[in-house]
């Protein structure tokens, strides 16, 4: 383990950012936290996490994935995709990098994404570790250890410096350029940070939320629930939980006419959206029940399923934070299956 | 602290469930905390008894719940209105967008609403509860022991800025009714109006670039009642799930702001509900402030069926080279 101390803070991401691009939590003037590309002057955000989710940064909203040139009779069909630059993520939550590991396994999979595979080998991750989880974190019900988060580099933050712990090759060779502005240190304070942390979560409020009910295998227990009914009677149908969430990976295809030609992109797409999922007969979901219940099926039964019983939710709390009603995956969880709190 | 209580308004509504006047009652459900709580519908007093709360953190606009709530009812639907709500309710009403017969509305007065995030920012994070009292609001946190900060600092945006505590629209009043205020809401319009071109454009480029096109604002907008948003409609040759780039943000809503234009209460909810923050609700009050100049001042959902300037021609309106002389003045 090297650590730096906090007032070569600024030195260290200069350097990180000779080499490729940096990106931090940063405060915005909204008070909240956003991720920004460090240069001179910027300060990391002691806020626990962003508004918007790290995912951005390997699946963006919005990418274009080919294009088409008409001339005449003849379309060009031409390949836009080009080499990510390498760039870095500092800051990344346990729950955020857990997110990864979700996503990988979607667009990873053969055929492997290749626009998605392009930034995941040109990012590096540098995790931080949380010491102050919020009244909204769950990340403990999936699993995650938030005071020992994965990553390409593991960061502790204590009041006086960073500690960095390389955790894959990646990592290491990042380590290895920074030499210079970090020294060797041994793990006390680190371990003193966890032992306090973990006593934390322990006894946070959703500390004791469990996912055990659902998993692979319970589609029919929980898909003809009539809490859905309730529990979806005030949703707006807008995106927003789906937009913030660190694992939620659908997305539409289109065709956007340029005039001269076509431009065709991906963007998000929401389950909660009256066109998701759009076939010729019109949306397999016809009212919010079922597109709400979609959303949390998917998470807690159907993901699991495919995916050797890992559930789709990394108890990140932004849905609990973010959606105009109030209504989230943890509501969700304690009502479905008739032993509502 | 709300001057109504959560149990006059369970009375209420159970006394009118059982006298058979509704079948339905809009209300809200507690959550994991203080703060974030669900709007539901109640069809019996059991429920309600057990969980039906109300407080300072119950600001939703229920009026647009009524396009639905509405079709549902045997009866009637029994809906709580704040002052700001009732307005909303009008309009609604003026659009012929719900069944009058088939709501019983309940006028209660506010005192206005906090903001979560507002209180967040003011106290700390890890917000385990909230109490109020009167002026003061006390926030347990999980870190940072008990903070408490002032009701007047908490409230959210458009209770800072309330237009009124008049109701407009009810079939019955809980409590004292209030005055139509002369309120400060479109000062920081005018300081918008005072900055240069690049300046205002840098100010709304820097806001709408963070539009992640959820369209909460929209969802939840009680002026947005299209069945089907050109946004959602794929022939419409406009249709985007997310912004293509920052132009688009722009376009969206200030298309948005131009077609709730002149029906837009300045309810506040749009602003509310924006996971990036984005000042949504100053689009909005900038066309009122237009309107008011340039015809009179005008609040829509005053009254139902009311004629809004900008679709009520008169021969002594505005020509339309106005904007240019004024695009000119501000250049």
């Amino acid at each position: 383990m090297r650590k730096c101390s906090l007032t070569a803070l600024d030195a260290l991401f200069a350097k990180m950012a000779e080499s490729a691009a940096l990106y931090l939590p940063v405060d915005g003037d909204d008070g909240r936290a956003h991720y920004a590309q460090w240069q001179e002057g910027l300060h990391l955000s002691d806020a626990l996490n962003t508004v918007r989710s790290a995912k951005d940064f390997f699946f963006p909203q919005t990418e274009n994935l080919m294009a088409f040139k008409v001339n005449g009779k003849t379309i060009e069909i031409i390949d836009t995709r080009t080499e990510a630059d390498d760039f870095i993520v500092f800051g990344v939550r346990a729950c955020d990098v857990r997110s990864f590991d979700i996503l990988d396994t979607v667009f990873l999979a053969e055929p492997a994404d290749s626009y998605y595979a392009n930034r995941r080998a040109h990012g590096v991750i540098i995790s931080l570790a949380c010491t102050r989880p919020a009244e909204t974190c769950f990340c403990s019900t999936f699993g995650i250890d938030a005071s020992t988060p994965a990553g390409d580099v593991v960061c502790w933050k204590t009041d006086d410096a960073l500690y960095m712990e390389a955790k894959t090759e990646k990592g290491s060779a990042l380590m290895a350029a920074l030499a210079d502005l970090t020294e060797e240190c041994d793990t006390d304070a680190v371990k003193a940070q966890q032992a306090t942390t973990k006593e934390r979560m322990a006894k946070l409020p959703l500390a004791d939320l469990t996912a055990d009910k659902f998993g692979g295998g319970k589609t029919m227990e929980f898909f003809s629930d009539p809490a859905w009914a309730t529990l979806s009677e005030a949703c707006l149908g807008c995106g927003t939980c789906t937009f913030v969430c660190p694992t939620c990976q659908c997305y539409d295809i289109k065709d956007f006419d340029t005039g001269h030609g076509v431009t065709r992109l991906r963007c998000w797409d929401s389950c909660m959206y009256s066109d998701f999922t759009k076939m010729a007969h019109g949306n397999p979901r016809l009212t919010q029940v079922e597109r709400f219940r979609q959303r949390f099926m998917h998470k807690l039964v159907y993901y699991p399923e495919n995916n050797g019983g890992v559930f789709g939710c990394v108890g990140c709390g932004r849905c609990l934070t973010r959606c105009p009603i109030s209504m989230n995956i943890v509501k969700v969880m304690k009502n479905l299956g008739g032993d509502a709190k | 602290m709300q001057t109504v209580t959560r149990d006059m308004l369970v009375s209420r509504a159970k006394a009118l469930l059982a006298d058979g006047t509704v079948d339905r009652v809009l209300g809200w459900k507690a959550g994991e905390f203080t703060y974030d709580v669900t709007p539901g519908v109640f069809t019996d007093a059991d429920a309600m008894e057990k969980e039906f709360v109300y407080g300072d953190f119950c600001g939703a606009n229920f009026s647009k719940y009524l396009l639905t709530e509405a079709r549902k009812t045997e009866k009637k639907v029994l809906v709580f209105l704040k002052p700001c709500d009732t307005y909303s309710f009008n309009q609604l009403l003026t659009e012929h967008r719900f069944d009058r017969e088939k709501v019983y509305a309940i006028g209660i007065p506010c005192d206005g609403m906090l903001d979560i995030h507002k209180i967040r920012t003011l106290s700390a994070e890890g917000v385990t509860g909230i109490d109020t009292d009167g002026e003061s609001v006390t926030v347990h946190t999980l870190y940072d022991g008990d903070k408490t900060v002032a009701r007047a600092d908490a409230l959210a945006e458009r209770c800072v800025n309330c237009k009124s505590k008049k109701h407009v629209a009810y079939d019955e009043l809980l409590g004292e009714d209030g005055e139509i205020i002369d309120s400060a809401r479109f000062d920081e319009v005018a300081a918008i109006e005072k900055m240069t071109p690049d300046e205002r454009f840098a100010f709304w480029q820097d806001a709408l670039s963070r539009c992640i096109r959820c369209n909460a604002c929209r969802d939840v907008c009680p002026a947005c009642t299209c069945e089907k948003c050109v946004f959602d409609n794929p022939n419409s040759g406009v249709e985007n799930k997310s912004p293509a780039n920052s132009f688009e943000e722009q376009m969206f809503h200030i298309i948005r702001a131009f077609h709730v234009a002149g029906r837009c209460t300045d309810c506040g909810e749009c602003s509310r509900v924006c996971p990036q923050h984005i000042p949504l609700h100053l689009l909005n009050r900038k066309f009122i402030k237009d309107i008011d100049e340039f015809y009179g001042e005008y609040q829509a959902g005053e009254k139902v069926g009311s004629r809004a300037p900008l679709v009520d021609f008169m021969t002594g309106d505005l020509e339309p080279s106005e904007a240019v002389k004024r695009g000119e003045t501000n250049a």
